[in-house]
Parts: C-alpha cells; sequence; structure tokens
C-alpha cells in the first residue's frame, strides 16, 4: 500500500499551522487513511468518523510534524493508534464471551453440513473479536489482509520481532479459544 | 505451531471475518470543518467562563444603569 508523497513545502505550511495546506492533505490523504482503518476495525461507519478523529490529531499535533519525513507514514501510525483505541472500547462493550460457543467441542471444518459450517464460522468471528486489541491488529493485518511484517511494525512504531511475537500470540490464543477445531481438511 | 496451521488459521479467519470494501465513497472534509466549528464554539465557551464574576457584575451594573437613566448616555459617552 503506497501512500502518494505531497511536496514538501505544502507540509512546512501545514506544520507552520496553515489551514488551507492541512486541507490539500486531507484531501489527498483521506482515501489512505480511510482504507488503512476499515482494513482494521471491519466497520465502514466506524472507520469514516475514526478517519476525521485521526485527521484531527494530526491538527493538533501538526506542531510535531518534521516536515522533512514522510506524512503518509506519519498519518499511518496515528491512524492505527486512533483504530487501536477503538478496538480496546468496542472490546470492552462486547458481552462476555460466549462459554458454549467457546468451550471448543470438535468440529471439522471439512464436514458437509452447513449448519456445522455456519456454526464454526461464529466461533472464529468470536474468538477474533474476543482477541486483545493489540494482537487483534497485527492478526487482521498479517494474517486477513496479507501485509508485511515491516509494513505492520511501522505503522504500530514496534520492531518487526514485536510484529512476529504477537502474531504468534494471536494464533496461539485463537486456536485455545477455538479448541480442537479441526482445520485439516479445510 | 508450523506455517501450514498458520495459512490454515489465516484461510478460516478470511472465511469467516469476511472482505471489507476499503474505498472511501464520499468525501470527508465538511465532517472535519464541522469538528473545527465545534472546536471554535467551546473555546469561545471556555473564553467566556473564564471571565471573572466581578467583571460580569460591572457589567450588569452598566446595563441596569443605561436603562435605568438613559439620559445620562451622553453624560457617559462624554467621559469616555
Amino acid at each position: 500500500m503506497e501512500w502518494r508523497e505531497q511536496p514538501t513545502e505544502v507540509q512546512e505550511q501545514f506544520a507552520a499551522g496553515e489551514l488551507e495546506a492541512f486541507e490539500t492533505l486531507f484531501r489527498q490523504f483521506q482515501a489512505d487513511v480511510y482504507g488503512w482503518i476499515v482494513r482494521i476495525v471491519r466497520d465502514p461507519a466506524a472507520a469514516e468518523d475514526l478517519t476525521v478523529e485521526t485527521f484531527w490529531r494530526i491538527y493538533r499535533a501538526r506542531a510535531r510534524f518534521n516536515p522533512g519525513r514522510s506524512f503518509g507514514a506519519w498519518a499511518r501510525r496515528i491512524a492505527t493508534n486512533v483504530a487501536l483505541d477503538y478496538l480496546k472500547s468496542a472490546r470492552m462493550r462486547e458481552q462476555p464471551l460466549d462459554e458454549n460457543l467457546a468451550a471448543g467441542s470438535a468440529l471439522k471444518t471439512g464436514d458437509g453440513n452447513p449448519a456445522i459450517r455456519r456454526e464454526m464460522r461464529e466461533r472464529t468471528q468470536l474468538a477474533f473479536r474476543q482477541l486483545p486489541a493489540k494482537l487483534r491488529v497485527v492478526a487482521t493485518l498479517a494474517l486477513i489482509e496479507e501485509r508485511p511484517h515491516s509494513e505492520i511494525a511501522d505503522a504500530l512504531n514496534i520492531s518487526t520481532a514485536a510484529v512476529k511475537a504477537r502474531l504468534f500470540r494471536a494464533v496461539r490464543l485463537l486456536r485455545r479459544k477455538l479448541g480442537n477445531l479441526d482445520m485439516s481438511h479445510e | 505451531m508450523n506455517e501450514h496451521e498458520q495459512k490454515t488459521l489465516a484461510d478460516l479467519l478470511k472465511r469467516s471475518v469476511g472482505p471489507v470494501n476499503g474505498e472511501l465513497n464520499r468525501d470527508l472534509w465538511p465532517q472535519m470543518l464541522r469538528r473545527f466549528e465545534e472546536r471554535d464554539k467551546r473555546q469561545w465557551f471556555i473564553a467566556m467562563s473564564s471571565v471573572p464574576w466581578f467583571d460580569w457584575a460591572l457589567l450588569a451594573v452598566l446595563i441596569l444603569g443605561v436603562a435605568a437613566f438613559p439620559r445620562a448616555i451622553p453624560i457617559w459617552l462624554y467621559h469616555l
């Protein structure tokens, strides 16, 4: 996902607090920021609000922005933090894990029965939603969106090793929550 | 955990969570402007609430004085 960069001049004007420069950057990057956020939170309506929240935080932090650096990378880092905050608050609002679904009696995904397939999807969704926000972001970007570890590390402002560690923990947690799910016949 | 297991889990997640449309269908700048307006209103309210009560009392006395003695307005203006 390559984000189009603006000339440094516009970035300098933005850092100096010019609203017109901010509007130029907003129009340039709003689609990229939205696309990044919606892939993490997977809710288009929430992603629109979070995109505005991201640019609000960007505007307020303009004095800390270095015009010589990439605006896109900076915006993506802030967008990731905004999405992470949203996932944390959403997780707190959600219902506690349904023990019957979580207990994990063995289900074979290769089973042709549509009811079993549906139940397995529901269990997977639930287990995914129950992941801690930090692990869920990494699992979403690495497993579902197939983003490179280096890109995820940059967005989260952590090392590639930390991304791998979080991914490992996410996969282990998912497998534990999915119980004895047999995925080998899929 | 081997790579095969991780890939199988990734496939399962993709099917369960489903794809998402990453295209933005509308301009969000008007929403951003509303955010600025809200901030301006909030700042105005904060500025007003930071005025000491004594200044408000003086203003009230002035308004009441003007209302009670309108003929005194030219005299006050002369002394300003």
